[in-house]
């Protein structure tokens, strides 16, 4: 059978979440169709038709899609749904937004968030912030799924030679508008995909002194990410937190600074690979998931980790 | 206005859960309950909705068992007008959730529904976009900042990108993020007079909806552990270490 997998992208270029997105649903079916919506996305549709496993790019080109809205796109999904045997898009903001609408809409249950893929009726994902792991079974005969997109390596790009099929689908609901998006521009890698982390907490007091982990991140080609804490005090912006609520992270490299290791921030990065954790309480239960602490200020460890890296 | 606040009870967020022995589910003999977060953030905020004049009637919801009335009468306490348990026992999935909320739209008719993103427990967040969806009315999930104004919504979502401001027509269906607002506490007063607020029980099966549930779970386990790391003496050996022994950075 056939599954969906509904593209992330800005209408210039395909995320590497989709990629990730199509990993896990190779393991479910073994042709993948791809939709791409959006407005003037064209290079996405042809960047998407290179993905491998892929037979098949439903391409949409409409003001309407142009900013995913949830009314919109979860109409166009389930009107292109007939075919497939699962739709599965991954768990970004987006994909977060109109996936449960789509099921909804076709009376299925959605499968939040796999990790792993059993079989092609039963999934893993975390529960309670990842204290648990839920193997969990659907019995509905489509499955709409979301994808936790660091549980599954990306899928090549680049060689595939998928059939682009251009479909004329207005789906205006007219019930939402798109006033305007404010998004950070950075020359850092994204936070999801970077291979290297470095954030910042509370002990971090304020936004100016995140200059101190700007250097090391300069250094070490690595993205900037930061707990639930330094967000609400208002030192970095919402799109840094790393956590159960808010992005889920697992670099090569995560250093935690000034970050005391709550459960809530834990299930957001402690798949990473390697954990370092600088934090001047010993007991700070941060130490519990590193595999390098230091017990250290961090106003003369971070100066001094810039220098010597 | 009259506002919808659907609630969850959960596991209080400071327990660490843990599956059961025989990975059947997850332990949750004697542990603490409480309002899911997000969801006491949605009746704060129709609480200062109210309190700025927007809206004029605040109703709680929640469904679940007799011991869920715990949790509609702390939203009594922080402001909420009256209160509805849809009575269950079963463990009923958002799908379904959302279809029993949809009954209880469709008879009290509220120009807006705000809950939370999503529950502490499952981590699904589904539910609100599921009730949208059933009702045909726009959504604006994730939402740190909530304006009405004729007839209408202006949010700033929270988005991986940053902030995304939408509008949307009411009736509609806003989702909560943290930092819509902070909460209040309850005050002593008012959780004495949320004892005398109206607080009616109706029983799931009278509404006439399909709650079985479509997916089941096969077991509950632990995640892989973490093995202990080391705790290093100086920044220099923690540099060496990254370099030769971890060999992430170069
Ligand atoms: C529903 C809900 C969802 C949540 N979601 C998230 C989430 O997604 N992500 C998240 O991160 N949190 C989340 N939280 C919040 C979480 O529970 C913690 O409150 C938060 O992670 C704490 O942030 P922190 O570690 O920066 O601050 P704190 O816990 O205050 O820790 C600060 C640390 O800095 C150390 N420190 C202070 N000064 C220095 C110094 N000079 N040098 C070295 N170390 C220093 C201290 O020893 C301490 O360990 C959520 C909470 C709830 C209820």
């Amino acid at each position: 059978m056939t599954a969906l997998v509904i593209a992330e992208h800005d209408n210039n270029e395909l995320k590497v979440s989709t990629q990730n997105t199509i990993s896990a649903a190779l393991k479910i079916e073994d042709d993948i169709h791809i939709l791409v919506a959006g407005l003037n996305c064209n290079s996405v549709a042809e960047e998407a038709a290179t993905c491998e496993g892929v037979s098949k790019i439903l391409y949409v080109d409409s003001s309407e899609y142009e900013n995913f809205l949830a009314e919109n796109m979860s109409s166009l999904i389930k009107n292109i749904s007939t075919d497939y045997s699962s739709i599965l898009a991954p768990s970004t903001t987006n994909g977060k937004n109109y996936m449960p609408r789509v099921a909804a809409l076709m009376d299925v249950s959605q499968v939040s968030d796999i990790i792993s893929v059993e079989s092609e009726d039963t999934f893993q994902r975390p529960i309670y912030a990842g204290s648990c792991i839920a193997t969990v079974k659907s019995s509905d005969s489509v499955k709409v799924i979301t994808v936790r997109t660091t549980a599954f390596d990306a899928s090549p790009k680049g060689t595939g030679s998928a059939e682009i099929l251009k479909l004329e689908e207005v789906n205006d609901a007219g019930l939402s508008q798109f006033i305007k998006d404010e998004l950070a521009k950075s020359d850092r890698p994204e936070l999801t995909a970077a291979e290297i982390v470095i954030s910042g907490g509370r002990g971090m007091q304020n936004g100016d002194n995140f200059s101190l982990l700007e250097g090391i991140a300069d250094k070490l080609g690595a993205a900037i990410g930061a707990s639930r804490a330094a967000v609400d005090s208002g030192f970095v912006p919402n799109d840094y937190q790393v956590g159960q609520t808010g992005k889920i992270v697992a670099p090569d490299l995560y250093i935690a600074v000034g970050i005391s290791g709550a459960i809530q921030h834990l299930a957001g990065m402690k798949d990473s690979k390697v954990i370092v954790a600088i934090n001047k309480d010993e007991d700070a239960p941060i130490f519990q998931v590193a595999d390098y602490g230091l017990v250290a200020d961090l106003f003369t460890a971070l100066p001094e980790m810039e220098s010597k890296i | 206005m009259k506002i919808l606040v659907p609630i969850k009870r959960v596991v209080d967020y400071n327990v660490k859960v843990r599956p059961k022995a025989d990975e059947s589910g997850v332990d949750l003999n004697n542990v603490k309950m409480a309002i899911n977060p997000f969801c006491e953030i949605a009746v704060e905020e129709a609480v200062r909705l109210k309190e700025a004049g927007s809206a004029t009637e605040i109703i709680a919801v929640t469904v679940g068992a007799t011991n869920t009335q715990e949790q509609l009468r702390t939203a009594l306490a922080l402001g909420a007008d009256r209160a509805i348990l849809v009575e269950t026992d079963i463990e009923v999935e958002p799908l379904g959730i959302s279809k029993v909320l949809k009954a209880i739209v469709e008879k009290e008719s509220p120009d807006l529904i705000i809950m939370g993103k999503q529950a502490i427990d499952g981590d699904n967040n589904q539910t609100g976009q599921m009730l949208a969806a059933l009702m045909g009315y726009p959504q604006a999930t994730f939402a740190s900042e909530l304006k009405i104004s004729d007839n209408k919504a202006e949010v700033i979502r929270e988005v991986d990108g940053g902030l995304q401001t939408i509008s949307i027509n009411l009736p509609a269906v806003v989702t909560s993020d943290l930092r819509l607002n902070e909460p209040r506490y309850a005050s002593l007063p008012n959780i004495m007079k949320a004892k005398q607020k109206q607080l009616d029980v109706i029983n799931s099966g009278d509404l006439g909806v399909d709650l079985n549930p479509r997916i089941s779970t096969v077991k509950v386990s632990p995640p892989p552990e973490r093995e202990a790391g080391i705790i290093v003496e100086s920044v220099d050996q923690l540099v060496e270490k990254l370099k030769n022994e971890a060999k992430v950075i170069s």
